[in-house]
């Protein structure tokens, strides 16, 4: 990316429609994926993301140059931009997608680094640390790695020095929590104790509507996003089946060796 | 075009934006929150020409012919429908067999419309007797026939209905709920909607989320909420609505969509069962639809003005599914849905006063299910249609400022149309039922719906509510339900993960018992000693629980925390997050002391195959 006057700050916001966290998901009947036909709702961690772009507008004020949500998806996918624009974004990017492509985390980074070549540049990106679809996580760390710029992810805690051109991140890691300082431009991937995200109200709803959105195809963008994995077949975990009481020690003994997780004969 | 409002008593000077400030501080405890002040509150307002509550058939019927009329007749309407259901559709269900009447007249090209999903018409219709181990075909009244009726799921229905409203130019915000009305200065009259705040925590405390519900100040609003709607009961309290009409009876449907195997389904069959398993002091049936894609959606209606409290509708419907008529066809299949729902049963006697000054009742909030036909949705949308009619008549009449709309020719038209006719023929056929008993009101529906056709003089009337139908627990015989057996019965949490409903936590509970210590001590002791806690066997979510109190410790707190309040060792806990909307607390409660109020917009059951 560009380097960008240290004095403004241009975020990227990208978001993803999912299946409502709330919704019983159920293999379709093809076993080629998940029932679609069922209520969709933003990503909960691109929430986090967005929440937490527009609180550093609310912190830095006139620092932050713009926000502006991006999104890869069918045609539906565009409630989710309004949804963003409600919370605070101030345009949109809409890289439209055929209604049942699958769109993988690589051809989504790439996707990412092609709009901000375009519509850049951009000096932060926060995007939630995975989907709840597909739970990869990768996408944000791939952008990093195609742009070749610094990555801080986990976040619940972000902090941006506009002046000095760097963010401070608190990363949430296996071990506890490890902050760190990286140099913008840079990726951030948002975690769940980043913050607890507004209400969209009815009123920024409604003005959501006359902000602009932009719509692309990935042909526009020189994006191949055929994808590199082949779904062989997907089922649900098979059904838990009951357990059994043991009287005392020496059945439980006698019943984990005959089921081979003890050495010796039952 | 926004602009705030205040009270009108408080000007504040513009340069004041002390709650815009909330936003900015950091996070505050708990403790440190201000109480929300429902007499202080700044809202954004907004101006509407139609404001409509409820976007199911009626709300969208009324929205679509208003903006026909706007095409037609050339002067602009603005119209805005608000539903509490996170999307259209998600809080709707039926069996359903819908008769296109309306929708014939509301869009007569709809079969050549992209999408409808009116796929899959009736092909048969029977009806048969149950009892504990067979079935038998039974005669049905003429108006349970099918011909020219189709097979669908309402959810998807309305949410087709949703897409071709927008496509017309009507604004529809799922996830608010018309929580409030705004009167005129006088008070007597509707000037618009207040959607709910949120962001309040349990004690109604404001949040950093805080934002205040925002007004629409509509000319003519429509409230099409369905059976039993929290807005529709303020309204007909305020302006006596139901003055000199019967009480409104209801019946509790509780439903599941199945994927059953290829061997067993019949496209467009649809049944109705009477008999086992419900005893004669109970008035309700079953419905078994084959739908378009090989799913059946079955379910139970049972009449809310049941005398044995210790009767679980849930349970009732499970058990049923055992019997070897649903489980040949359940068999082997997979249940993908779940849901219930309470609908009018009172008909045309119970059909209160359409309109008050400002605004109207449509479709369900009103009633016009017919009740022998079980079907109300061809009704509600052409009452929605006349109701758009009026309404775009009165928005062309000079209005004061600051009086209401004038909506009486909306209940002209109803009493002219096909409703009113069609529910007057079939008016004393439901009341028979609780005026004769079981077998004397099947005698004398047999009789007014074959031959006499409701042209006797006399009309039957019902005089109580279905609570005060309720007898005491020691008159009656507790019920030994059978345990689930899964894959084909279930266990009532189970079914309600399937509804995908879920409210947001840290929110005041929306089911609202009268305030105070004395009260929930009241409703606990009477509920436990006289009705063996019916709630916590009627409510179709498991809502409701009659639970052991906690040690002495807990009850020295009982002044700090009503919810900890209890009698003879027992409290209520109400597990509001549960929720899947179907208002049955609020009629069945024997204490008649609870009451259903909106939650947080876009919580709720997401529906989408019921």
């Amino acid at each position: 990316m560009r380097p960008t006057p240290r004095s403004l700050l241009r975020i990227l916001v990208p978001v993803k429609r999912c299946v409502d966290y709330a919704v019983k998901i159920r293999v379709n009947a093809q076993q080629t994926g998940v029932e679609t036909n069922v209520k969709h709702s933003m990503n909960p961690f691109d929430e986090i993301a967005v929440e937490e772009a527009v609180r550093l507008r609310e912190r830095l004020k006139d620092a932050v140059k713009g926000i502006t949500a991006v999104t890869i998806g069918p045609s539906k996918a565009q409630e989710t931009l309004r949804t963003a624009l409600a919370m605070g974004a101030d345009d949109a990017v809409h890289v439209e997608t055929p209604e049942a492509a699958i769109v993988e985390p690589l051809a989504v980074a790439k996707l990412l680094r092609a709009v901000m070549d375009k519509k850049g540049p951009y000096d932060l990106v926060i995007l939630g640390k995975q989907a709840i679809d597909d739970d990869a996580g990768q996408t944000g760390q791939m952008l990093a790695g195609l742009l070749g710029c610094a990555q801080a992810t986990f976040a619940s805690k972000l902090d941006v020095d506009v002046g000095a051109g760097t963010a401070d991140v608190t990363r949430e890691i296996d071990g506890g929590l490890e902050q760190v300082r990286v140099k913008l431009p840079a990726i951030v991937t948002a975690d769940l104790r980043l913050n607890e995200p507004r209400y969209a109200s009815l009123p920024n709803i409604m003005k959501a509507k006359k902000k602009p959105l932009e719509k692309l195809k990935p042909e526009d963008l020189g994006v191949d996003i055929t994808p590199r994995l082949q779904m062989l077949k997907v089922t649900e975990p098979p059904k838990r089946v009951g357990g059994q009481k043991v009287d005392n020690v020496d059945e439980l003994i006698a019943k984990l060796k005959k089921a081979g997780v003890l050495p010796g004969a039952a | 075009m926004l602009r705030r409002v205040l009270p009108r008593q408080l000007r504040l000077p513009a340069a004041s934006s002390s709650r815009r400030a909330l936003h900015l501080t950091p996070r505050r405890r708990a403790e440190d929150r201000d109480t929300f002040d429902p007499a202080n509150v700044e809202r954004a307002s907004d101006d509407v020409d139609v404001c409509i509550v409820g976007a199911g058939p009626a709300g969208l019927s009324a929205a679509i012919r208003l903006k026909q009329l706007e095409k037609e007749r050339g002067r602009d309407v603005r119209v805005v429908v608000l539903e509490k259901g996170s999307e259209v559709g998600a809080h709707i269900l039926s069996g359903a067999v819908i008769e296109p009447r309306a929708l014939d007249e509301l869009l007569p090209d709809w079969k050549t419309m992209e999408g409808h999903p009116l796929t899959q018409p009736a092909t048969s219709s029977t009806m048969r007797w149950l009892t504990a181990t067979g079935s038998y075909p039974m005669p049905h009244p003429p108006q349970m026939n099918n011909t020219g009726n189709y097979v669908v799921s309402l959810s998807q229905f309305t949410a087709w209905l949703g897409g071709v409203a927008e496509a017309e130019g009507v604004e529809i915000y799922p996830g608010f709920a018309g929580a409030g009305a705004v009167y005129t200065d006088d008070g007597t009259g509707v000037l618009g909607v207040v959607t709910n705040e949120v962001g309040l925590d349990r004690k109604f405390r404001m949040k950093d989320s805080f934002e205040p519900g925002m007004e629409f100040r509509a000319k003519v609003t429509l409230v099409a909420e369905g059976a039993h709607g929290s807005l529709s009961k303020v309204l007909q309290n305020k302006f006596r609505l139901r003055d000199g009409r019967d009480p409104q009876t209801y019946g509790i449907g509780v439903k599941e969509v199945w994927r059953v195997r290829p061997e067993v389904y019949e496209a467009g069959k649809t049944v109705h069962t009477m008999g086992w398993p419900l005893t004669t002091d109970m008035y309700g049936g079953s419905w078994l639809y084959h739908m378009a894609d090989g799913m059946v959606s079955v379910g139970l209606v049972i009449g809310l003005d049941y005398p044995n409290p210790y009767v679980s509708p849930y349970k009732e419907f499970q058990r049923m599914k055992h019997h070897p008529y649903f489980k040949s066809l359940l068999e082997g299949g997979e249940c993908l849905a779940y849901g219930a729902r309470t609908l009018n049963e009172g008909g045309f006697q119970s059909i209160p006063k359409l309109h008050f000054p400002g605004g109207a009742l449509i479709g369900c909030s009103a009633g016009f299910l017919n009740v022998p036909k079980i079907k109300g949705t061809h009704n509600a949308m052409k009452s929605g249609m006349l109701a758009a009619e009026a309404a775009y008549d009165a928005l062309g009449e000079e209005v004061q400022q600051g009086q209401a709309a004038d909506m009486s020719a909306y209940e002209e038209k109803i009493r002219q149309s096909w409703v009113w006719s069609e529910l007057r023929e079939v008016r004393n056929l439901r009341p028979s039922f609780a005026k004769f008993g079981f077998w004397g009101g099947l005698m004398y529906s047999g009789v007014d719906s074959l031959i006499t056709k409701g042209r006797t003089p006399w009309t039957l009337h019902t005089t109580v509510g279905d609570a005060e139908h309720t007898k005491k627990a020691r008159d009656c015989k507790p019920i030994d339900y059978p345990p689930p057996q899964p894959p084909l019965s279930f266990d009532i949490l189970t079914s309600v993960s399937l509804t995908g409903t879920n409210h947001a936590e840290d929110q005041p509970v929306h089911l609202r018992l009268n305030a105070g210590v004395d009260a929930r001590k009241q409703h606990v002791r009477e509920n436990v000693e006289e009705y063996a806690g019916l709630l916590g066997r009627a409510c179709p979510a498991s809502v409701y629980e009659y639970v052991e109190q906690d040690a002495a410790p807990a009850r020295e707190r009982e002044g700090e925390n009503v919810e900890e309040v209890g009698w003879g060792g027992k409290k209520l806990v109400i597990n509001s997050q549960n929720c899947i909307h179907c208002k049955l607390c609020d009629i069945k409660v024997p204490t008649q002391d609870i009451n259903w109020t909106v939650p947080e917009g876009g919580g709720g059951p997401k529906y989408s195959l019921t």
